[in-house]
């Protein structure tokens, strides 16, 4: 199978409905496998036990920066090679991005409170990505606000593309300026800073939830494709009653 | 120093566990109820009369 043939939805929900189940069995062992490594986790140094919450909340905070990064090559898709399930799969990746947002900034205030003294500060790592968030929230508003899926397809294209902008300015956020969020410890020049024992467990909740995250996406995938056929049905029902005769 | 232990922060530590538990199980139960959702309509439309084009299902996805 090439990657052109998954162009076609009917074969694409003929592949997602075959991978699904094994995906999802691919999250369950790997989702336990990194809770169990993060529950036997040492405590930290510094940070005590808090440092699990790290293994929860970095992944998420991946997440949120790596969708919107698939949604713009999707919008790049749906505007350059007008692909037809690009628009699809940005329209389904962003309720998930914006969840994967959400609990990036409660998982980080949650552990920024004992560590920080703060639940939140205006630093600009901190606000960049709560500017993220309501970028997902404002995309998934435009995708409801207008009703043909080509002509929001395209908005939301154009937007997310804007809102790529902000991925880098997050990244380099900790810097560029001087903010209260650290470093890049993993992701960094020189390798990660992290020592084994908290690397390790990170590393496998950071795949436990990529997996989570293309598993749910193929999902809703699939659901936005049933949705427009019913659309499409919905039209051709309208149109076979409006040419019945009175 | 018993590494399940979680010292005097255990309820930060709980509640994000718990916050994560709880959003990835609603975004999977809105997903699946979403894709139930989508069939029974589909199959309501193909009842009615309506079908594709093609002539085939719309529900058929094997």
């Amino acid at each position: 199978m090439t990657l052109i043939d998954l162009a076609n939805p009917t074969r694409f929900l003929s592949l997602a409905t075959r991978a699904l189940p094994w995906l999802a069995a691919a999250t369950a062992v790997l989702l336990a496998i990194g809770l169990y490594q993060s529950a036997m986790a040492p405590n930290d140094y510094q940070q005590g036990a808090t440092v699990k919450i790290m293994f929860i909340h970095v992944p998420n905070a991946w997440l949120s920066m790596f969708v919107w990064g698939v949604m713009s090559v999707a919008a790049l898709g749906t505007l350059v090679w007008r692909h037809p399930l690009a628009d699809v799969a940005a329209k389904a990746a962003a309720p998930i991005g914006a969840a994967f947002t959400f609990l990036a900034l409660v998982t980080g205030a949650l552990w920024g409170r004992p560590m920080w003294g703060t639940y939140w500060e205006w630093d600009a790592r901190l606000t960049s990505v709560l500017i993220l968030f309501l970028m997902y929230l404002g995309l998934i508003a435009l995708w409801r606000a207008v009703e043909d899926p080509s002509r929001a397809a395209r908005a939301a294209a154009i937007l997310t593309l804007v809102g790529a902008i902000n991925l880098p300015i997050i990244k380099f956020s900790v810097d560029w300026w001087n903010t209260l969020h650290q470093p890049a410890s993993v992701m960094r020049m020189g390798g990660p800073a992290l020592d084994h024992a908290f690397l390790i467990p990170l590393l496998v909740m950071a795949s436990a939830f990529s997996m989570l995250f293309l598993t749910l996406q193929l999902a809703a995938m699939r659901n936005e494709i049933l949705r427009r056929r019913v659309r499409t049905l919905q039209m051709i029902q309208v149109t076979k009653s409006s040419r019945r005769p009175a | 120093m018993n590494p399940m232990s979680l010292g005097p922060y255990a309820s930060f530590i709980v509640t994000s566990y718990l916050l994560v538990a709880v959003v990835v199980v609603l975004l999977i139960g809105w997903i699946a109820v979403d894709y139930r959702r989508q069939q029974r309509r589909l199959r309501e439309l193909e009842a009615g009369g309506t079908i594709r084009r093609s002539g085939r299902s719309a529900t058929d996805i094997k």
